[in-house]
Parts: C-alpha cells; structure tokens; sequence
C-alpha cells in the first residue's frame, strides 16, 4: 500500500446520517453479516434474549432464531473450541467473550489451536473466525474488567488481531473480520462502545457490499494530519491522542495522528511514512508497556526511520503494574497530559 | 497490504458451499424442544453397566449380553485382519523410532481393539477426532500410513489432508479437540447433515477442564458425538486412582445428563457393538453419549519414557493373556471362522502395508523451508515476506560455494 488511506470526511452534512454509537454499529455489522450469509453464527455468554451485557448482540437472536445466535454454558474455552469445530465445518461463528480478562480461559484454545490448525493442515483447514473481545480500561471497572491483552495476542502467530477505534471502523472492520478466511481476535474498546459518530448506516452497508478486497485489515489510516511529530496509537488511545493532537494544535504544535487499527497484519508503511515526514514520534496504549505491543511498534519505527529521527521514539503506556482500582485508574491510563510531555521531551532544541 | 485484501477472495470451497446449502429460512429444530422431545430417561438409564460390556471373554468364550449382540461372523473376521494390521503398524512403528527414522511413536499397542473399532463404526461422512495415540485408528480409518507418520518423522505438524477422510488432525494437547469434535457436530446439526462424530481420548484427558466443557456442551446442545476413553491405566506415569475416583469414568456421563457405559477395550466384538450403538444413538437423534474403554497401555508412554521407575513387569505381564488378538483368533478358530489360508492372508496383507512404511520412512523427504511462511495466514503478511525473503538469501548464500 503505497498510498496514505485518509480517514473519509465525516458524513455530518449527509441528510441520512443520524447518531450512531460504537455498539450499534458493531450490531449493525454482525446482523448484516448473518442476513448475506447463513453460515454465519454468533454465540457466548449473555448474547442471546439480552442482547449482550454491551447489548452489542441486541435483537440478533429474535430476528435470526436461537440457532444463529445463542447462549452457551460459562466456559469460554468451550466457546472458542466448539467455534473451531463449526469453522471445520462450514460454519463462520462470531463468539463473544464477555470481558478481556475473562478470555484467559479460552488461551490454550486460540493459541494452540485457532492460530495453529491452519498451519498445522498447511492451509487445508481453515479458520473463519471471529473472538470479539470487549477490552480495555477507561469505564470504572472492577477487577478483570479492564485488561488491554493485546499483546498476548498479537505475539502469537496465525492471529489477525484488530482494535477499532472509531464507530465507521467499528462497523467495516468487523464486516471484513466476519469475511476474512483467517482467525480474528477483534477488540473492542468498552470506554467507545457509547461514543457517537453521524453515520448512515444504509450508505456504510452498500460501501462494503461494493468494496472489493479488505480496506482495513492490514491498513493503518491517518486520523489527523500534522507536520511536527506523530501520534501512533490504536482502540480507546485513539481518542486520547486526538485531544492531545487538538490541545498540541492551540499551543502551535501540529500533530499528526495515526491510528493503526490493525495491529495483526501492522501496516509498517503508513507509519514509517508519516513518522518519516514528522521525524518525531510517541507511541500510545493503555497495556504494560514492558513487552508490549508499544515495545513492537517502537523498535519497528526505530530500524526504519533511524536516519530520519530528531528524537528517540518515545511511549506513552500503562505503568508495568496489575490493572488498578477505578479511583486510581486516572493514574495509570495515558492522559492527554503524559502525551503532551512526552511531545516535549522529542528533543526540540536540537 | 494489498495480499491480504485478496484473501476474501480466497474463501475455502467448503465455505462456499456451506454458504450455498444453507437456507436462510431453514426451520432448524430448537435445543429446548430436542430436549423435552428426548425419551424420558429416568436417571438410572445414563448410569453404565455394573461391570465392563464383554462378549468375547480372554479365553476366547462368547458371553452372551442382552443388551449388545455379538457382531456376525463375518464382521468379527474383518475386524480381526484389521487388528493384525494394528499390531503390525505398531511393531513397525517402534522398530523405525529404534532405527531413528522417526522421532518419536506413542504405541497403542494392546489397545489395537479400540483402534479398530473407533474407525469402523463410523459411515464415510462421518468425523473421527483422534490424539497421538491413535494412529492405528486414523490408518484403520483409510488415511495413508505415511501421511499420518509424518508428524513423527518430523516433517510437518500434520501430513494429511482432514477432509479426505474426516479425519481431524491428531491431538497433542489433552481433551482439546473435544471441543472441536462438539463444534463439527453442532454444524452438521445446524445443516441438516446425518453426520456423527466420535472423539477419543484417554483417561488422563479425562482431568482436563476442556473434557468436561466439551461434555457439558455436546449435552447442552443435543449433538451427535460420541465421546470414547480409552482408559489404558496410565497418563504417562501417573495412574488412574491419582486422576479419578469415579466408580468409572464412564460414570461422568449422568453429571452431563449424558448416558455412560464401559465395556472391555480389549474385546473387539463388544466395542463393536457398544460403539455401534452409540453411533446409531447420536445418528437417530438421540444425543451423546460417553463410552470408557477399559485396556491396558502395554509399552511405555513413548520411546523417550522409561515404564519400569512408575510399573511392575507383574502388572504388564497380567494384561498378556487378555491381549484383544489372541482372545479373538481363539474365538474364531473355535468356530472355524478363520483358517490357515485366511491367517496367512491376513498376515501377509499386514507385512505388506509394514513394507509400505518402511520403504516410505527410509526415503528422504526433502523439506521446503519456505512452507515456514506459507500457511500462516491465507496471504502473506508484509512481515512475513520480508522474512521469507531473508530466509531465501540467507539460503541462497550458503549455496555459492567457497
């Protein structure tokens, strides 16, 4: 990809558009996804009659019938395994796993067998799967709500692993998960499930329909232009680096924000290109950063753009400790502040 | 990455045609009403039988069993070639570890009578989930001897195509792949399919937390499974009282709301029959349902595992006279069911699928170091071209010559 994908101008002036939230437009995807396609399933805990405890499954099981979309026991290792097996079989199931730190127990199954069997039948059984993960911090939650596991992920071979960040993202980048032949790990950012972008969804559907080909999937997109250093950052960061570019902005200083989406394939172009042109750059996630996803994209942007660097690339991550308690989240998360620092510290005066 | 955008191009044809078969409108049976459908079955009826189903005793004596008739003759006898067979592919197999032709072998040898039995049960649509252990089954069940060895040899995790035959790849990991036998079977319902599936595993896998999600699931959705422990005795070195206090392990079927049954894992004709009927069972609609094999693991877990610092010869040697062959060659012959000419066919038949494996594992296989990047995704990521390409200078180097 040679070309920089532009996030496409917002469609506010669109008389159709209306307010859509990030859960919606997931709702949106996966009932479009199960009315163009039979073989196309949804199951896990809470998504049937409730729709989901983010209602992101709302209604599926009343229009589609408790065969396509359902209830299972509480074991998401049975979850993900029983997905394979209907993958085997013909089948293309989207399972949900209630919260990030409650997909721990399905691990052996994604890493051992979802990443593997592909490879392991040399590409004679494949995995068109998808594990919608809600993950991430920002929202209060307890203990083993909030994890970003990203990075447990992303190190295992085999997985495509995306992170939405924007509601016309939430819908496409779930749309081609559900059609991509290879195994999906898609997380989705709970603090943006209620964050509202004006969509038609009527004129998102009939876009994908005509696309030809996966525009997102392996594709990062430039969420803002700017000139003096980049922001790289993927799901609920992006919105922080957003403000942080927007504050940046009032104080002169013009950032450039990308936002990687798709963190399995990683789009090493996209960001080589801008932090090439910006010779300056800071990583931003929520996750440890110790051996991170940050750490990756760090050492990637260094061994490429070496030579056009004014500053050490610089990070802006969770702290190397347990998810905290809701009332000391605010210290741990990446702030617009700790961003902003960090974008002082890129060696200016040099 | 314009690779991996084409790659919804690349959908499989199974997908395709499932997309294709699959009505939009089909009226598929709720699992709340197969449920209430289901014959009563007072608790008692998911309990096994008090001791192991047996019809064809050590001593080669037919006991009659009310509930399991004995296969016919001609059954018996076909099942006894492939036993002879079994036996053959084992001691083969040991024999080409000890030469260093492959890696590793986890013999089933004594168990050859579930082998056989767990393949030919099953009709052609059928699916067969195997572990490491049964090789024996996955040839019984048509696949070629040497694609299946190929993961002992070392030349790829797995060397045959699954859809071939409906032959999952062979299970590593414990108790996994019941889950993706669950998940087959639950597609197969969904569309309609008269498709059964039977998975194995042993009595370790029992302990593991997937053997009891899969339990759980299979029930919960009413699907067509057949769940088989070959009980052998040993996990590794650790024995069965220090996994289970059961009364059996079959006994774990009515805490699923499954029926459990146990039968003799070295009587060939009865496992024909208990099997069978599970099969018939989950094909007509009834559910699953949990089978333990009772057998004994005669060789050591594998080559690299040394059995005597965790058994006794005492203990081994107790199993011999149960041995699933000459209990059922003695059946036979009584009954004059087999003679000489079929023996020495049978035989023969055995030596030459030996020969087969051997000339094969004597041939070298060149491996592509390429096929490292091949199969990770349906496109190449651009990552990993840049390291196929790396690999392919790195070996092109080495090929100028000094």
């Amino acid at each position: 990809m040679t070309q920089i994908a532009e996030r496409p101008a917002g469609s506010a002036r669109d008389s159709t558009a209306v307010p859509v939230t990030f859960a919606k437009a997931l709702n949106a995807a996966l009932a479009d996804a199960m009315e163009a396609d039979a073989s196309v399933l949804m199951f896990g805990e809470d998504v049937g009659p409730l729709g989901g405890v983010f209602r992101v499954t709302d209604g599926l099981t009343a229009r589609f019938g408790e065969e396509r979309c359902f209830d299972t026991p509480l074991a998401e290792a049975g979850i993900v395994g029983m997905a394979i097996g209907m993958a085997m079989n013909g089948m293309r199931p989207v399972v949900e796993m209630q919260f990030d730190a409650f997909a721990y127990p399905a691990f052996e199954q994604v890493v051992s067998h979802v990443a593997k069997i592909p490879n392991r039948t040399r590409g004679r059984v494949m995995l068109p799967m998808v594990i919608r993960i809600p993950y991430a911090g920002g929202i209060g939650g307890v203990e083993h709500h909030c994890d970003s596991s990203e990075s447990y992920y992303a190190h295992t071979p085999g997985l495509t692993v995306l992170a939405p960040a924007t509601v016309r993202d939430a819908y496409t980048m779930l749309r081609e998960a559900i059609a991509l032949p290879d195994p999906v790990v898609f997380l989705e950012p709970k603090k943006l499930y209620w964050s509202k972008e004006e969509l038609d969804l009527t004129e998102l559907r009939r876009t994908f329909d005509e696309q030809t080909g996966l525009r997102s999937i392996g594709s990062a997109v430039v969420a803002r232009a700017g000139t003096d250093a980049t922001l790289i950052a993927y799901g609920p960061s992006v919105p922080t680096a957003m403000a942080a570019a927007a504050a940046a902005a009032a104080e002169g200083r013009s950032l450039e924000v990308i936002d990687v989406r798709s963190i399995v394939p990683f789009d090493d172009e996209t960001v080589c290109a801008s932090v090439r042109r910006t010779g300056r750059a800071v990583v931003i996630a929520e996750a440890p950063g110790f051996a991170s996803v940050a750490s990756e994209i760090v050492a990637r942007v260094q061994e490429r753009c070496f030579h056009a660097l004014a500053a050490p690339v610089l990070r802006v991550t969770g702290f190397d400790v347990p998810y905290p308690s809701p009332k000391l989240e605010s210290y741990y998360l990446p702030s617009v502040d700790r961003i902003l620092d960090a974008v002082d510290a890129l060696q200016w005066e040099d | 990455m314009e690779a991996v955008s084409q790659g919804i191009e690349s959908l499989t044809q199974r997908h395709m045609e499932a997309k294709m078969t699959i009505p939009a409108d089909r009226q598929f049976d709720s699992p709340m009403k197969d449920r209430e459908h289901r014959s009563g079955n007072p608790e008692t009826a998911l309990l096994p039988s008090s001791s192991p189903v047996q019809l064809i005793d050590s001593s080669g004596t037919h006991r009659h069993d009310d509930r399991y008739p004995l296969p016919d003759g001609d059954e018996l006898v076909r099942a006894y070639a492939r036993l002879v067979t079994g036996r053959r592919v084992n001691d083969q197999a040991n024999a080409l570890v000890r030469q260093g032709r492959m890696a590793v072998y986890p013999s089933s040898h004594g168990q050859e009578a579930c082998q056989v039995a767990a393949a030919v049960v099953l009709d052609k649509q059928d699916w067969l989930f195997p572990t490491y252990r049964d090789t024996v089954a996955v040839i019984t069940r048509g696949v070629d001897p040497l694609e299946v060895l190929t993961l002992l040899r070392g030349d790829w995790h797995s060397g045959y195509d699954p859809y071939e035959h409906n032959v999952a790849t062979q299970a590593t990991p414990l108790a996994t792949q019941l889950l993706h036998a669950v998940g087959v079977a639950h597609a197969a319902k969904l569309r309609g399919e008269n498709t059964v599936v039977l998975a194995l595993c042993g009595d370790g896998a029992t302990s593991e937390g997937d053997f009891h999600e899969a339990l759980n699931f299979a029930a919960v959705f009413h699907v067509p499974v057949v769940f088989f422990v070959q009980n052998n005795e040993y996990a590794i070195s650790v024995p069965l009282k220090n996994q289970s206090v059961a009364p059996s392990l079959a006994h774990k079927g009515i805490g699923y709301g499954m029926p459990g049954e146990r039968v003799d894992g070295n009587d060939v004709a009865a496992l024909l029959s208990v099997l069978g009927a599970a099969v018939s069972r989950a094909r007509d609609g009834g559910g699953p349902s949990l089978v333990e094999a009772h057998t004994y693991r005669m060789q050591a877990h594998t080559n690299a595992d040394d059995a005597t610092r965790y058994r006794s010869a005492a203990d081994v040697d107790s199993w011999i006279p149960k041995d699933p062959l000459s209990r059922m060659r003695t059946y036979l012959r009584n009954l004059n069911l087999l003679d000489d000419a079929a023996e020495a066919r049978f035989a023969a038949e055995a030596d030459f699928l030996a020969a087969s494996i051997r000339d094969g594992l004597n041939e070298e296989v060149e491996v592509d170091p390429q096929d490292l990047f091949a199969f990770v995704y349906s496109q190449k990521t651009s990552q990993l071209r840049e390291q196929a390409e790396m690999l392919r200078e790195e070996l092109t180097r080495e090929e100028i010559p000094s």
